[in-house]
């Protein structure tokens, strides 16, 4: 066997090994789509069919039942909005630690990470309270802040990584040219790491999407993003499965499309650090 | 940089829309938390109906999987925060946070007539003679099988056999090689899910939660023998994996054809007979519990109730709301839009005695004569302290029959036996108690 053909053979079984990691991850959300499609009969039928006669009804009873437009708009604007906040929160944060490391940085970070390492269980409690006494419960902003405090640690984590990677050289040169430790961000730090940001962002904005526990106990009514409405079709008591796949496909939609016009973004900036 | 910003102003100017396109609610709201269930889907669908004849007040659903609307309405009303003004509440919570002073008690003014609901659900859902809850369905557990299998196994299933008797019929069934398991129950871990039915057949094997002085008893013989019975019935005739089935995985596999018979909610019995969604609807036939030692305490009685918390700021609203929902016209109401089989049954004596209802549903008789013949005073052979049937109305049962149920689920798994599973639940009931101050 020659070299080319041995790097051929290489190439080959890499790419049968990817495409096999990418359809087993996949499966469920292939599962969960063409569930969404059949009755409850079928949903349920053993063996599985694979062939049958598509319906939309489950998708109907979605739209029939739950006010999709509002759940899908609060999931909008709790994860966007929650994701901007925290953005302005910790780029100034990640860009002092990475810059103008003190002292006790690294326990600065290592114990914002630790508030990730408590179940969200724990505090469940105390939150409710306070959100009750401030009025905050099934309310979008009560979302937001509680999304906000959730993904800060790995925000300003990960922009703490990707600033520190960046030459400081560079901000010596901006310095010497006259520039304010303000312009320092804006003007050579903002857009060296753009696609560290973006995809900090488009990370925090999934995060937040797919949360459940905090949703399901802070809202009712009029705050409730997608997740909520997904668990509103589990049933104690009766045939749900193709009700449920076909909520979980409306709600998993929008940031399906959102991630695959992102994919640049996020791809640009995961492989930040080992492409430099 | 240039999509980013793309991306960041147009999620500011959505925020901003949306933020200031806020809620803004001219009518009084009153906020109902509910199950997922086809009865609360069709109330959902006919509420147009209670804001039209009340001017004035707006519904708002909040649909939540049963465990999760649980934990809220719980944490809702113990922090008195008034997210909800209408709760879905079971037969075991209404009384104990009826005698908490949590709940309003139901108004049964006008044409509600309280006395038409039927008696072992409203003495369920009171406390201290007043009621707290207003039934919106009920429901009772029985045998449903499969007359076709059965008849061809040369058996017969009547009202009230004995447990030995199912045990030999599943025998005579179970078919594994051809798909058909003689016997599905539900094995799932939890007090309302395995521990519904093994405390009915604990019950008829003479066995009971307490003693009259709050002792556990949960690996008294009578105990034993009963959860014996029940593992060795459902790991030789049950279908595999049955420790993690309860009604909906029982109910896929019934309506499939996978089951000779199943013993569980008469609720079920609307779905089985039901062509649209089992393969075998016209094969089902009904029978009344097993019954071993004793007839005491071998079917349960449930039912899933609406309740008005106090911290509720529209109590007048609310109350309207839940006597529409549980009223006699309510069911005529239904009755009209969808049909007499899919009305709300369990609650009203009035259902039962209506022509069209009893035509359309064949399960009907048996559903009541099961609700009927269910005594949450009186249903262990031995006397025991507690309200209701298949659970203790305390608050501290429902860990103690999580524990329970985990340990017989294991047992039923092989994990462990179950002497041993039963002297685990004794040692964690017995702490609870004392940590309680029985």
């Amino acid at each position: 066997m020659t070299l080319n053909q041995q790097r051929k053979l290489k190439t080959l079984i890499t790419g049968l090994f990817a495409w096999l990691v990418a359809l087993l991850l996949f499966f469920p959300i292939f599962w969960m789509f063409i569930t969404s499609f059949k009755t409850e009969l079928q949903a349920i039928s053993v063996p599985p069919s694979l062939f049958f006669e598509p319906t939309l009804d489950n998708f109907k009873v979605v739209q029939d039942r739950s006010d999709y437009l509002l759940h899908a708009m609060n999931s909008v604007i709790t994860s966007f909005g929650s994701t901007i906040i925290a953005l302005i929160i910790a780029v100034p944060a990640a860009y002092s630690m990475a810059f103008f490391p003190g002292k006790r940085t690294k326990d600065i970070l290592l114990w914002m990470l630790s508030t990730k390492m408590l179940p969200a269980v724990g505090v469940l409690v105390p939150i409710y309270i306070l959100f009750r006494n401030n009025g905050l419960l099934d309310s979008r902003i009560g979302l937001i802040i509680i999304f906000t405090l959730m993904n800060l640690p790995i925000i300003i984590w990960m922009l703490f990584s990707y600033f520190k990677d960046l030459p400081k050289e560079i901000l010596e040169a901006a310095r010497m040219d006259g520039a304010s430790p303000w312009g320092e961000v804006v003007k050579v730090v903002l857009p060296l790491s753009v696609g560290g940001i973006a995809s900090t962002g488009l990370l925090s904005i999934i995060l937040c999407w797919n949360e459940a526990f905090w949703s399901l106990n802070l809202t009712a009514s009029n705050a409730a993003p997608l997740t909520a409405m997904i668990a509103s079709y589990s049933s104690p008591e009766g045939l749900f499965w193709a009700k449920l796949s076909a909520a979980s496909t409306l709600a998993c939609a929008p940031i399906i499309v959102f991630g695959w016009f992102c994919q640049k973004q996020l791809v640009q900036g995961l492989t930040f650090g080992a492409v430099k | 940089m240039k999509s980013l910003s793309k991306n960041t102003v147009a999620c500011a100017i959505s925020l901003a829309t949306a933020i200031t396109t806020a809620n803004a609610f001219a009518d009084t709201q009153i906020t109902v938390a509910t199950v997922n269930n086809g009865h609360m889907i069709e109330m959902q669908k006919l509420t147009p109906e209670f804001e039209k004849a009340n001017p004035g007040i707006k519904v708002k659903w909040v649909t939540l999987e049963e465990s999760v609307l649980r934990q809220n309405v719980t944490q809702d009303i113990a922090n008195k925060s008034g997210l909800y003004d209408v709760m879905t509440i079971g037969m075991y919570e209404a009384p104990i946070w009826g005698q908490r002073g949590w709940l309003e008690p139901i108004d049964a003014s006008g044409d509600y007539d309280k006395k038409d609901i039927l008696p072992s659900i409203r003495s369920g859902l009171s406390y201290d003679g007043t009621l707290y809850a207003s039934p919106f369905y009920g429901e009772s557990s029985m045998v449903m099988y499969r007359k076709d299998l059965v008849k061809a196994a040369g058996m017969e299933i009547h009202d009230n056999d004995s447990w030995d008797h199912i045990r030999d019929v599943a025998k005579a069934v179970n078919d594994p090689d051809n798909g058909v398991y003689g016997i599905c129950l539900r094995g799932k871990a939890g007090w309302g899910d395995n521990m519904a039915l093994v405390t009915t057949i604990a019950n008829s094997f003479g066995g009971r939660w307490f003693d009259e002085n709050w002792k556990p008893e949960i690996n008294s013989p009578e105990w034993t023998k009963a959860v014996n019975f029940y593992v060795d019935l459902l790991g030789k005739y049950g279908p595999p994996g049955a420790s993690s089935n309860s009604f909906n995985e029982n109910l896929a596999l019934f309506n499939e054809g996978k089951c000779g018979m199943w013993i569980d909610a008469t609720i079920a019995a609307s779905f089985v007979t039901d062509p649209s969604q089992s393969k075998v609807a016209d094969q089902v036939a009904f029978a009344q519990s097993p019954q071993e030692v004793t007839k005491k305490g071998a079917n349960w009685l449930w039912a899933w109730a609406l309740a008005v918390p106090v911290a509720t700021k529209h109590e007048e609203a609310a109350q309207k709301f839940v006597r529409w929902a549980t009223s006699k016209d309510y069911v005529k109401l239904v009755a009209k839009d969808a049909g007499w089989a899919a009305v709300p049954t369990g609650t009203r004596e009035s259902t039962y005695q209506n022509p069209n209802f009893l035509e359309a549903a064949v399960f009907a008789k048996a559903e009541l004569k099961a609700i009927k013949s269910a005594d949450p005073q009186d249903s262990t052979l031995k006397p025991s302290p507690y309200v209701g049937v298949q659970f203790a109305s305390i608050p501290e049962f429902q860990a103690i029959g999580t524990t329970t149920g985990q340990m017989i689920s294991g047992a039923l798994a092989g994990a462990m036996t179950v002497e041993q599973a039963l002297n685990n639940a004794q040692k964690a009931a017995e702490r609870q108690m004392r940590q309680a101050g029985y």
